[in-house]
This record gives structure tokens, sequence and C-alpha cells, in this order.
């Protein structure tokens, strides 16, 4: 597209787009990332924002940035330090240097760099002035000017032109790596397909940006990244949470039943819900519930009464929704319980990620109350989870809870679209009409009573959350049948471990030192393991998906290690999990609860340390 | 009501013992839910509905027993969430018939917000709302409509709160159906029960129901026999409101808005003035004159109160898909998972 003074072949980039809230940033990184991906390479992406819609303007509260990794390699992660910083303001340059590798690119709005919004931002001088920001490569361009100057003939009003600016960096970006504009474009036209002015607009500012990129000759050389390596397929760029909504909906196609979703809105939660809602096509019922409470009651009643019935939340939500889970493990009932952690105690960090919740999924009910745990560890896997959280559930007849965290619900990823019919067949045991049915007889290899749906002639009974004899299903207060009731409900959330994968290590069979993580880490940890493994250390990595059960080979894989370290973003819960399952093995922590993901460098660090260790 | 078969040769006519359980009965003897138990399996054993659509959900209280007692589809479910549940049923099937079992507790204090949202929603149910103005199963503590003053185990010197009236807190939900009866009449129970599942949307019926360990007599002046046909006023469309033991008391509608309670014959006032119920009027304002009439300045109002008709929640949620089906040409997850922005690599 341009003529290149000296290109730069590089691996793999990492750009942060900063600004305001209102500057647009996530839109902007979005565009990068979806063209990146359309280019060939692959991508992973992270969203930072805050919790206000609008906070304060120009302050450090207020900034909203957005990380993406790109590279011709696998990529696992969105990088933990950027080579190229987008700063709209000197809030976002204040919050995110700390962000920018040495010597990396720095691009920022110069006209934002006022008095009042270096004062708002923190800033005693302005760092565009001294030498604070001596060892980057920083470059200064007076963006809302040239957005002004370019849309001067615009019959736009001066806030719709100021909005455009975005545009104008992302030309920049676009020109210093060399992407094409076309998915842009495309985008803008049909994003505000009623306003041709804004269209215009857009697309000159883009353009412009791009121009003055060139101009200014923004670097000494510009970065190239060749397409990555990929496996063969159709591609779509995919988040965890339309992941998440997908891999359920796949569900109840492929077990021929009906979705329905009971939910109330939470962040980071709700876009499930919102897919959900737009699939009115595929049949899709959601339901957008006066309360947590109500949303996984309607999905427990949508449950008893046929559809695959599923509900989505956070933390606290989980927490309101504790009663009427231990109903659904009373009436066995087959039910999806999402669970999109987020930062905690109470209101906590509701942007921010965290995996605080393990304990709650796994413990927190009232009564002996078993449910299978199922954790997603990458956005685009939350698909295939989502779908093993659906088959658990209707083949055992049991809630399910699947966690998956802030992190990877909004970061972004190119996923290869599987075809359904790769998909296996979930067969639920539904009784028909002439059947000999009693509420809890059970089938033996899942120990799973049998789903008699309402409508079903000759097969009318009574379930609740009384306790219930065994077999027949009427009330019992019978102390021996408490029980067996009991064991019998313990022994069927055992059983699932037969019907899910072993462990598959990654790295040596045996290891000076074997990683252990479980859900959204395992971008960072595979990354960490795996460059120290190119350096010839002794490490391997166990991720886990399935929590509770665990896989059955779970105690001979940990056996092969001299050292294990558990790594989570939380206290140590899946940790002191692993040791009350397992007494004899000692488990190092790595922990972290800083509302952000792990970096891969203070994983190696850590890492190090520890086969340094005798 | 489920879009069931009228006159099919195939259903045959079911009696009040086909929805009797095996299960042995635990209410206290005594108890006004005996009494409603029996009208409602006459009432679903009178209409054309195949027994098996039925579902029966409740919460937890006494009345929410009632699933066990009823040989259909049922589910005891936990405190106040019947509704809750129950809008599930419906949403999942829509052919089902649904009824919820709920007592003042269950419906209007823990499960007040369930119960507001489901009438606000309109959907296709039909909610018994047992009203004994007491927590009975807990042992006698005073409920969301205990009288204010009433002498509980929680409220040993009298309560200080304002009971809800139900129906005024149904009408404030947009309530299309409110129907009310008492256990101790199975013949109005059972009539109020069908005329409430006729009709699409959420009905209300608030059975005035006796607890006859912890708040005994309390609605005696409505029951009794020497008081009732004073107390009583059953309502029936497009009848003159009339009641009394001479059948000549009457109802009309006071200058400052209030009802007034009238005698035929006396100071000029004949049948022609007294008030003409419709409970098909969209306006609720005579509605809710009507259900907030209290004993013993007023007779209470029995039947239905309001019945109009309006789309239910699980009808347009049947339509809205149906219509967004027609239009969109994703028909399969294969369709969806290629729709949009993808790349192919060879």
């Amino acid at each position: 597209m341009s003529q290149k003074t000296k290109i730069i072949e590089r691996e793999e980039v990492v750009i942060r787009f900063s600004g305001d809230s209102g500057d647009g940033m996530q839109l902007t990184g979005t565009q990068f990332s979806d063209t990146s991906a359309l280019f060939g390479n692959d991508v992973a992406t992270f969203p930072d924002y805050p919790a206000e819609i609008r906070a304060p303007q120009g302050t450090v509260g207020g900034v909203s940035g957005f990380q993406l990794h790109f590279g011709h390699q696998e990529i696992n992660t969105p990088g933990d330090f950027a080579d190229v910083l987008v700063a709209m303001n000197p809030a976002a340059l204040q919050a995110n240097l700390k962000w920018v590798k040495p010597s990396g690119t720095i691009i920022v709005n110069e006209d934002s760099f006022t008095d009042k919004n270096l004062e708002k931002a923190g800033y005693d001088s302005d760092p565009l002035m001294d030498d604070k920001l001596a060892d980057y490569n920083l470059i200064k361009a007076k963006v809302t000017t040239l957005t002004r100057e370019c849309l001067k003939d615009s019959e736009l009003d001066q806030k719709s032109v100021l909005r455009s600016k975005n545009m104008f960096t992302l030309g920049m970006v676009y020109w210093m790596f060399d992407r094409p504009f076309e998915h842009t474009e495309e985008f803008i036209e049909k994003k505000f397909k009623k306003y041709p002015a804004v269209v215009d607009a857009n697309k000159k500012v883009l353009r412009a940006g791009y121009n003055f990129a060139k101009t200014i000759e923004a670097l000494a050389y510009n970065f190239s990244v060749a397409p990555a390596k990929i496996r063969k397929g159709t591609y779509r760029n995919i988040t965890g949470n339309k992941a998440t909504a997908w891999g359920l909906m796949a569900a109840a196609e492929r077990a021929n039943l009906e979705l329905f979703c009971g939910s109330y809105p939470i962040t980071p939660a709700t876009e499930i819900l919102q897919e959900l809602a737009a699939r009115k096509d595929l049949g899709v019922k959601t339901f957008q519930a006066e309360d947590e409470i109500a949303g996984i009651c309607t999905a427990i009643g949508a449950s008893f009464a046929g559809d695959f019935a599923v509900t989505t939340t956070s933390g606290p939500g989980l927490a309101l929704k504790t009663e009427a889970a231990g109903l659904a493990v009373m009436t066995e009932l087959p039910l999806v319980i999402v669970n999109v952690q987020r930062g905690g105690p109470s209101t906590g960090l509701p942007t921010k990620t965290e995996q605080s919740d393990l304990l709650q999924a796994i413990h927190g009910r009232s009564g002996e109350c078993p449910m299978p745990v199922i954790a997603a560890s990458t956005p685009s896997d939350c698909f295939h989870y989502a779908f093993e959280a659906g088959r658990i559930a209707l083949e055992h007849m049991t809630p399910v809870i699947l966690l998956t965290d802030g992190f990877i619900a909004n970061g972004a990823e190119p996923w290869r679209i599987p075809k359904m019919s790769e998909l296996p067949e979930i067969i639920a045991p539904i009784a028909k009409e002439g059947d000999d049915f009693l509420p809890y007889a059970r089938e033996e290899k899942r120990l799973s009573r049998k789903w008699a749906i309402p409508g079903t002639k000759g097969l009318e009974h009574r379930i609740g959350g009384l306790e219930k004899m065994d077999g027949d299903g009427t009330v019992s207060y019978v102390p021996e049948n408490h029980q067996v009731m009991s064991d019998i409900r313990k022994r069927r959330v055992a059983l699932v471990a037969e019907n899910i994968p072993e462990i598959k290590v990654k790295g040596n069979e045996e290891a000076d030192v074997l990683v252990v993580g479980w859900g959204g880490t395992y971008g960072h940890l595979i990354t960490a393991v795996r460059e120290l493994q190119k350096e010839e250390k002794s490490i391997s990595l166990a991720h886990f998906n399935y929590i509770f059960p665990l896989p059955k080979n779970t105690a001979e894989v940990f056996s092969r290690y001299k050292k294990i370290i558990v790594c989570e973003i939380n206290d140590g819960q899946f940790a002191e999990y692993l040791r009350s399952s397992f007494q004899d093995i000692k488990f190092e922590q790595h922990n972290k609860l800083m509302g952000l993901p792990f970096t891969v460098v203070e994983l190696k660090e850590r890492f190090n340390q520890l086969l340094e260790e005798k | 009501m489920a879009d069931t078969v009228l006159n099919s040769p195939n259903i045959k006519k079911l009696s009040a013992k086909d929805f009797r359980s095996d299960q042995e009965n635990r209410w206290c003897p005594g108890c006004g839910d005996h009494g409603i138990l029996n009208s409602v399996q006459k009432a679903l054993a009178d209409m054309e509905i195949k027994k098996e659509d039925y579902a029966v959900i409740s919460g937890i209280g006494c009345s929410s027993r009632f699933p066990y007692y009823m040989d259909t589809y049922g589910f005891h479910t936990i405190h106040g969430r019947a509704a809750a549940i129950a809008s599930g049923v419906k949403c999942a099937n829509p052919d089902l018939e649904v009824i919820q079992v709920s007592g003042d507790g269950d419906a209007l204090a823990i499960g007040g917000n369930h119960f507001i949202h489901a009438v606000r929603r309109n959907i296709d149910m039909t909610i018994l709302l047992f009203n004994n103005e007491i927590y009975g199963l807990t042992k006698g503590q005073y409920s969301p409509t205990s009288n204010q003053g009433m002498v509980t185990k929680t409220s040993p010197f009298g309560t200080i709160e304002e009971p809800f009236k139900p129906a005024q807190l149904a009408l404030g939900a947009q309530s299309k159906f409110y129907a009310r009866s008492i256990d101790t009449s199975i013949k109005l129970t059972t009539e109020v029960v069908k005329s409430a599942s006729a009709h699409k949307g959420t009905s209300i019926v608030e059975i005035l129901q006796n607890c006859v360990i912890y708040n005994d007599g309390t609605h005696a002046l409505v029951t009794d026999k020497a008081t009732k046909d004073d107390y009583q006023l059953i309502l029936e469309q497009d009848k003159p409101m009339i009641f009394g033991i001479e059948k000549n008391k009457g109802l009309i509608l006071g200058g400052n808005g209030k009802l007034i309670v009238v005698t035929i014959g006396e100071h000029g006032i004949t049948e022609a003035d007294v008030l003409v119920h419709d409970a098909h009027t969209e306006n609720p304002h005579m509605h809710w004159l009507l259900s907030s009439m209290m004993a013993p300045e007023y007779p209470v109002a029995l039947g239905v109160i309001r019945d109009v008709a309006s789309p239910s929640y699980d009808e347009k949620m049947v339509q809205q898909i149906k219509d967004v089906q027609a239009l969109s040409s994703i028909k399969n997850m294969d369709d969806l998972l290629n729709s949009g922005d993808t790349w192919v690599v060879e």
C-alpha cells in the first residue's frame, strides 16, 4: 500500500489504545484486531475499561484501554507490555506508561495536553516537554486539530467531528503496521448506514491519519508481521461471552431441545444474555428476570418443563442463586449456571478479572450439595466448555456450574469454526409415555433419574425441595433414607469423571516443576512455560478445565513431578481444594489479587526461582 | 389456558377423584385448605384439559403442600419463588395449564417481587393466593396481610405495620384478572378457578382461608352463617351489586368517589340506582374500590372482580420468535457460526 523506508519483520507486536472512556478506544482496538485477524495474524485482545459509563473526563479513573497482541506465531495472551501505546490524553499516558516496553513507541494527542488536563491526570509538569519520555519513541500528533481541519467542509457539528478523531489514530497505526482499510471502511458504512455524512467523515479521517503517519514517517521503520501459520479452516473472531452463548445454543441443537435462558443483567456476564436474546431466529427463549433469583428459578421451571435451561451471572449473582441451585440439585434437573467471575468480594471490581469464585462454585450451598464445576480457559474455548456444561447437565441430569472470567469473557481471538456435525449428539434420559416410571428410580451407569416432562401422558408426578424417598420420590424423613440419598448425590457427581477426558500435560511427562492452573490463566501460563521450555528448563503445565470432579488421572500426573506450583488469580482456592483432595502432595502457590491477569514476565520469574531452589 | 381439544372423543370425562394423589394429607383437621383442595380438584375435572397438561407449582408454606395432594405434574419449590418457577414452566411449554399455589407470606413477603412481576408480564397462569393473614407453617407470626395491631408470636405487643391488600398490589402491577373466594364455599371457588383458568394471562384468585390453629376466625364475618349474607357481595357480570339477608342492600358511588352501602326501598333508592358489575372494563377504578372493601364497613367482594382481555407474555413470546424466524436467513447453528466476518486459511 505504501512505500516503506525500512521494514522490520516482527514475530509479534502488542498495541495498547487508551483514552477517555468516551474516546472510542474499544472500537478502535476491535477494528485493528479484526483487520489483523483477516490479514492472517493470530490475535488476542483484552479490553480494560472503567465501571462507570462516563467516568470523570480526563481523569486516570476514567481511562479506557484496549490491548491487542498479534503475531505470525501462536498468540495466547494479549501481551504483558506494549510496543505501541496510543494515549489520547494525559490521563491515558499517566495510567498506561508503566505498560510500555522500554524504547517502545508512544503516540499522543498533543492537543489534549493542556494545563487543565495535565492537572487532572496528576502531572506537575508536561511530560511532552521534559525528558520523562526520552527513552521512548514519542510521536506527537495534533489529532484534534488535524481531525477538525480535515472535516472543515463537513456538515457535521463540532461534537460529531471530534467524535471521529479515534479514526485518525487508527489510520496512523494502520500505516505503521501496513494494514488494509477495507474491513474498517465496510464497518463504518454498515454502522452509520443512516448517516452518510458520518460515514464520509469517518472514512476521510481514517485516511487522513494514515497519510499523516506516512508524511511524518511516524517511525524510522515500519513493522511488518507476517501471517501466522494456522491450521486450515474457516475462521472468525469471537469473544468469550459470545462463544459461551453459542456453545449453549450448540448444546441445545445437539440435544434437540429448545434453549431457555433466565437471567438478570450483571457485568461482565450481560453479553451472554444479550447474544441469546438476539437469537430468536434459532428459537432461543430469553427471559430477563426481575432479579438473579428469578433468573435461576425461571430456568429451573423451564428445565422441569423440558427445555435445556441456563442462567448466566457473575459472582454476587451466583451468591443470590445459591438456594435455587440447591433445589436443582435436590430435584436432579439439568441446568447450566454460567458464572463470569469478576473481582470480589461484594460489588468489588465489576469490570476486572479474578478467579475467586471457585470455592463458592464447589461448596457454596446449604447442605451437602455437590454439583459439577467446569471452567473455560480462552475466549474461543468458552464455546467448547459451554457445550460440555450442557452435555454433562443433560446426560447426568444435574445442574452444572461453568466458570469463565472477565478476562476471557471480554477478550477476543480468532477461532476455527467447527461444523455442528463434529460435535457429539447429546442424549438426555427423557421418559416416554408408557415407560415404567418412578421419579427417583435410576439408571445404573450414571445413577441419573429419568426426565418425565409435563405433558407426557401417564407420568404425572411431584418433585420438590424436601428430601425424597429413594426410588418412588415421595417425601421422606426416614433417617436412613437421607443417608442413602446424600450418598447417591455425591456418587452421581463423582461418576461425571467417567464421562470427561483425562488431564493432558503440556511438556515432558516428568520434570522438575509442574505448573498447575485452571480456567482463564491458560494463555499466560502456557506462554511462560513454553518460553522456559525453549530455554531447556525442566517444566511442564497441567491446566484444568474439569474442576469438580477432577479428571481421573490427576493424582497419577501429580506424582511424576518434583515440585508443583498452583497459579491462580485469587488467594489460593484451587490449591486449597487440591490439598484437601491429595493430602500427601505439596503444592506451592503463586497468586495475585489486582484485578489483572498474570504477566508472562512475573510467571517466568517465579518459575525460575522455583527451578533454582534446591 | 391450554389449547386442548374440546369435545374430543378421546378425552374421557374426569372427576375430582382423578386428581387425588395417594399422599396422606398433612394439613390440620379443620384447615381451610381441605375445602380449597376439593374445589380445585373439582374445577380441574370440569375443564376440558388433559390431566397431563396441568402443572401445579408451589412455594413454601402450608398451602404450598398442595401439589403433593394433586395427581398432576407438580413442583413444590422454595420459599417465595413459585411465581418465577411457574413462569419458566409456562415459557418452556405454553401448552401447559400452569397453576401456582402460594400463601400470603410466600407470595407477598418473600416472593413479593416475583408476584408483581409475574402479574406485570401477564404470563398465562393461575395464581391461587391463600390468604389467612398469618404464618402457619412457622407456627404463628404475622404476615404482610395481618391487620395492624394483631398480636402474634413476633408481635407480642401488636404489629405496627400496615397490611397489604393483595388486590391493590395486583392492580398496581396492572393485573388483568382478579377474583376472590372463600375456603368454605366449594361452589364459588370451583367457579372462579374455572374462570381464572379460562382467562388468558395471569389470573389471581385470592382465597380467604382460615387457619384454625393460629388465626381462627379471621374471616368470620364473611364466613359465619349468621353474618355471611350481610358481608358477602358475590359479583356477577352485568348484574346489580346486591347483597344482604333480605337481598335489599346495594352499592352506589358517592359524590366523594367512595362506595356507599344503601338499602333498596329506603330514601327513594330503587334497584335501578344500584351499581352494575362489569369485570371487563379496562379502567381499574371500580375494581380497585370493590376489591378494597373490608368488613364491617362494607361487604367483602367475591367472585370475578376484574377480567380484562389482553395478550399474554407467552403468546407474544411465541409470536415474536415466529416473526423473527420468518425473516432471518439463519436457520441453524452452522448458519450462525459461518455468519458475519469470516476468513479462510488455506
